[in-house]
């Protein structure tokens, strides 16, 4: 069996000084066979994780992916400090289905509890059996050596390099689930803030993003997407493009697409080429979407929790209270438009992409295409980041098919109405609540009901194999959208019921966070209610309720980050000139299993305007280990304004048709002038599991948001987006 | 095909385009393998594309190739390396202000546009200066960071 020996490897470590070079140059050339013939990819053997090279230099592969999170430094981290060569030293190669093993794709935040602690297994396989092979080469018993600085080391100051043990040769071993890991308390790498390799690239227009991957004799591809979505092509005015140089027009079924050596020829072809569609209107549209939620048929009931009797409990409460809440679709509105290459070839197919699964893609891609997997070799580059699974696999499709067409590579990438339009968006939850408290103000019971929209199992259909007639299955997954839909607090009567709907009006995927956003906002702005209605200050309320002391530490980090002063909502003093400004909290504990995080926030509304100014950000977070501070907070940081923007500004609208929010007027996103100042607390627990934050903070930022316009104005916003035209109906209804 | 020839990072270039309206992002990325600047709309709305003409920050999705003619185009790559990084690009680098950085182009170039009118900004400066540029990934904080930073070297 052959491990890698890029013989350019080196040379491009000393120039480039990093990590990122290497990979694309393997990328860029493994294409056109430079060497890579095979390599261990089962994920049970530690040479399907790792390669320490003769120079030193060791390389980690994996199927998860770094889409600018910081997760191949954390990676490099955990390997490093578990095999004791400096972290200075690894690499890390990506989602390259002929080169890393398969340990899943990237999401669910599971980058890091499954990512990293594969990698850690391997890496502490590894150091074991080099600890045996340095017991050879020193005469000493491995008991006696350690590893550092890259040697095998005896207190008696002998010593040998790694690289000479092993280098550029396999290990042949299997991961061993029983290697003994290095304790945290002696860790000297993993907790430490090591920069990101990939920064100085992106930052000096060297990273090799899969927009930027260019190949010999490769051409542009576009599709032309129907006017309207159901919409079948009726005829091609092959006529009506005829002053742009070097087009070819691609015609199969319904898809229609156009290829040209130009991109700006293939970009203006798809803009003007005239096409007849068939008519078709099968949306509902998005305007008073939640009252159609709400009535549309339900497929199935799940019962998430049930104890005591609620109906009862409700009915004898002095004071009942019930609220609905209302989240939109949302596009996952990545800044960059999903792109793709693919080369079609006898010999097999490649296809570079930026999908968070590379494996997944493959798989669906070889169903569909009618390709074995062996002759289909998918490769990660970093796109723009994706926040779930966007447009990259239908972007994807669209070049093999266009690439399949003319027999050359093609790149694809969409445009921007392309991908707000047309990318999978998260799907739209409606939630019912009720609920009562106590005499003493303690919840007497609660009910959760939520109806969101769903559809059968199965891969996600392509859209350009839809449109080409190809066969395939029309699944509709989103993610794990039913957790965190209980409270976190004890409630003797409780019951929390997911009502999914048979089908979706646009096509469902999974979007950051999927279901707890919306989940954590109306259990949180809930609990506030009560709390409210009860005559508590929102954080005594929840402490009440929380007796795990992890739970209470956040709560307290978070409200002493914010110099909390116990006292009811809304604020006795939120009048400041034309403002009025509050405060608000919000706790949870992810998926009811991982990351504890509270966020605090404090808010101006300006009552004539109506627009509300998010002044500040506190968050307290707690994921146990910290692999790495400073890309933690920068994941904390970006879960916390995106979910702003989510907040404030987002939803997909549509008509009957069509999906209308195609543009970045028609779909805003927070800007410069409305980002608040944030203070992240992160509370580290090197004896905790590490569980991923790529998810976790932005669950209670919704909540905690409306909990201070609530504290700011007494007006309860219940529907998502913030609008300023929705807060100024608040204040005239109430 | 006409020809049109401005200056790019300091050296002069002659470019063919078919079309005179062929915005220069096409020009800079295509013909120049300049990939800086990044294609993110085609609509001058997100700032991923941003590149300085004469020093101010233009667009080039949406600025003609015929209108850069005799013209001095600045594009990331002119700025520095990462080896040899400029100050606003090591600022960006010592803050770690990026995720997936596409937007990263875009808030160099408009930082630096801002930075030639106005050396020593205040915060709120910056904000307006950069409101044109979106970021996805929600870096906000420390793309404000880096450049409050790169004022202060």
């Amino acid at each position: 069996m052959e491990t890698i020996t890029s013989l350019s490897r080196r040379g491009l470590l000393k120039m480039a000084g990093g990590a990122i070079v290497v990979r694309f140059a393997l990328g860029r050339s493994s294409g056109q066979t430079n060497g890579v013939t095979s390599k261990p990819l089962d994920p049970s053997e530690v040479d399907s994780f790792l390669a320490i090279h003769a120079d030193g230099s060791v390389t980690i592969y994996t199927s998860k992916v770094d889409v600018g999170t910081g997760l191949a430094t954390a990676f490099r981290q955990t390997a490093a400090e578990e095999l004791g060569i400096p972290v200075e030293r690894f690499t890390v190669i990506e989602g390259d289905t002929r080169l890393v093993p398969d340990h899943g794709g990237t999401g669910g935040s599971s980058g890091i509890p499954r990512g990293a602690a594969d990698i850690r297994r391997a890496a502490a396989t590894a150091h074991r059996a080099l600890l045996d092979r340095g017991a050879k080469q020193l005469n000493r018993p491995a008991s006696e050596l350690t590893i550092a600085g890259g040697d095998v080391v005896h207190a008696s100051g002998q010593k040998v390099a790694v690289a000479s043990l092993i280098g550029d040769k396999s290990f042949s071993l299997k991961l061993d689930p029983k290697a003994t890991l290095k304790s945290p308390a002696a860790y000297t790498v993993v907790g430490k803030p090591i920069l990101r390799a990939d920064v100085p690239g992106k930052c000096a227009a060297r990273h090799p993003y899969l927009q930027d991957f260019t190949m010999p004799g490769m051409l542009h591809g576009r599709v032309v997407r129907p006017p309207t979505m159901g919409a079948k092509l009726l005829s091609v005015d092959e006529s009506s493009i005829r002053a742009i140089p070097d087009v070819r027009i691609i015609r199969i079924e319904s898809l229609l697409g156009v290829v040209a050596k130009d991109e700006w020829a293939a970009v203006r072809a798809a803009k003007e080429i005239k096409a007849t569609w068939s008519d078709w209107q099968g949306l509902p549209g998005s305007e008073g979407l939640d009252r159609y939620i709400r009535q549309a048929p339900v497929e199935r009931d799940q019962s998430i929790a049930s104890r005591g009797d609620v109906a009862a409990a409700l009915n004898s409460a002095s004071k009942q209270l019930s609220a609905t809440y209302y989240w939109p679709y949302q596009s996952h509105a990545s800044l960059g438009p999903s792109c793709a290459v693919a080369d079609v070839k006898e010999s097999g197919t490649t296809v570079w992409s930026a999908s968070q699964n590379p494996y997944g893609l493959r798989a669906n891609l070889a169903k569909v295409f009618a390709i074995s997997q062996d002759k289909l070799r998918v490769i990660y580059l970093d796109g723009s980041g994706s926040y779930g699974t966007n447009g990259a696999d239908d972007a994807a499709a669209d070049a093999l098919l266009l690439s399949r067409a003319v027999g050359q590579p093609v790149r694809v990438q969409w445009m921007r109405e392309d991908e707000h339009g047309w990318d999978p968006k998260g799907p739209a939850q409606l939630h019912e609540l009720r609920g009562a408290t106590d005499a003493n103000g303690n919840i007497a019971a609660w009910e959760t009901q939520m109806w969101v929209p769903d559809g059968p199992q199965g891969n996600r259909a392509l859209l350009g194999p839809d449109s080409a007639a190809m066969q395939q299955t029309h699944g509709q997954g989103a993610g794990l959208m039913t957790l965190n839909l209980d409270p976190p607090y004890p409630v003797p009567n409780l019951r929390v019921v997911s009502h999914h709907l048979k089908d979706t009006p646009l096509r469902l995927s999974n979007l950051r966070a999927p279901g707890k956003i919306a989940n954590i906002f109306a259990v949180e702005s809930f609990a506030d209610e009560l709390a409210a209605a009860a005559g508590m200050d929102p954080v005594a309320f929840r402490l009440r309720g929380l007796t795990d002391p992890r739970a209470i530490e956040v709560l307290n980090r978070t409200a002493g980050m914010m110099d909390w002063q116990a006292r009811l909502s809304p604020n006795p003093h939120a009048a400041e000139g034309d403002l009025l400004v509050g405060r608000g909290i919000a706790y949870m504990r992810y998926k009811q299993a991982e990351n504890y995080v509270g966020i605090g926030i404090t808010v101006a509304v300006n009552k004539a305007t109506g627009k509300i100014v998010v002044r500040r950000v506190v968050c307290a977070h707690d994921c146990g280990l910290v692999v790495n501070p400073d890309g933690l907070r920068n994941q904390v940081e970006g879960n916390i304004m995106q979910t702003l923007s989510r907040t404030l500004h987002e939803e997909v609208t549509f008509d009957k048709s069509r999906v209308t929010s195609v543009n970045w007027a028609r779909y805003p996103i927070l800007t410069f002038p409305e980002a608040p100042a944030v203070q992240v607390a992160l509370i580290d627990r090197p004896e905790e599991p590490a569980y991923g934050a790529g998810e976790a903070a932005s669950a209670p930022v919704a909540a905690a948001l409306a909990n201070a316009i609530f504290d700011a104005t007494g007006i309860r916003l219940r529907t998502v987006p913030f609008t300023a035209e929705r807060v100024k109906a608040a204040f005239a209804k109430a | 095909m006409p020809q049109y020839k401005f200056r790019v990072n300091g050296g002069p270039v002659t470019v063919d385009s078919w079309d005179p309206d062929q915005p220069l992002l096409y020009i800079l990325r295509n013909a120049l393998a300049l990939h800086g600047a990044k294609f993110g709309c085609g609509l001058g709305q997100c700032g991923a594309c941003t590149v300085l003409v004469d020093g101010k920050a233009v667009r080039s999705c949406v600025t003609p190739v015929k209108q850069v003619a005799g013209r001095a185009v600045t594009t990331l790559e002119g700025l520095g390396t990462p080896e040899k990084p400029d100050v606003l690009q090591s600022a960006f680098i010592a803050e770690q202000a990026a995720q997936c950085g596409y937007c990263t182009n875009g808030m160099i170039m408009s930082a630096k546009a801002v930075l030639n009118q106005t050396p020593h900004p205040t915060l709120e400066q910056v904000k307006q200066g950069l409101a044109g540029n979106l970021c996805r990934c929600g870096t906000h904080t420390r793309i404000m960071s880096a450049v409050m930073r790169a004022t202060k070297v």
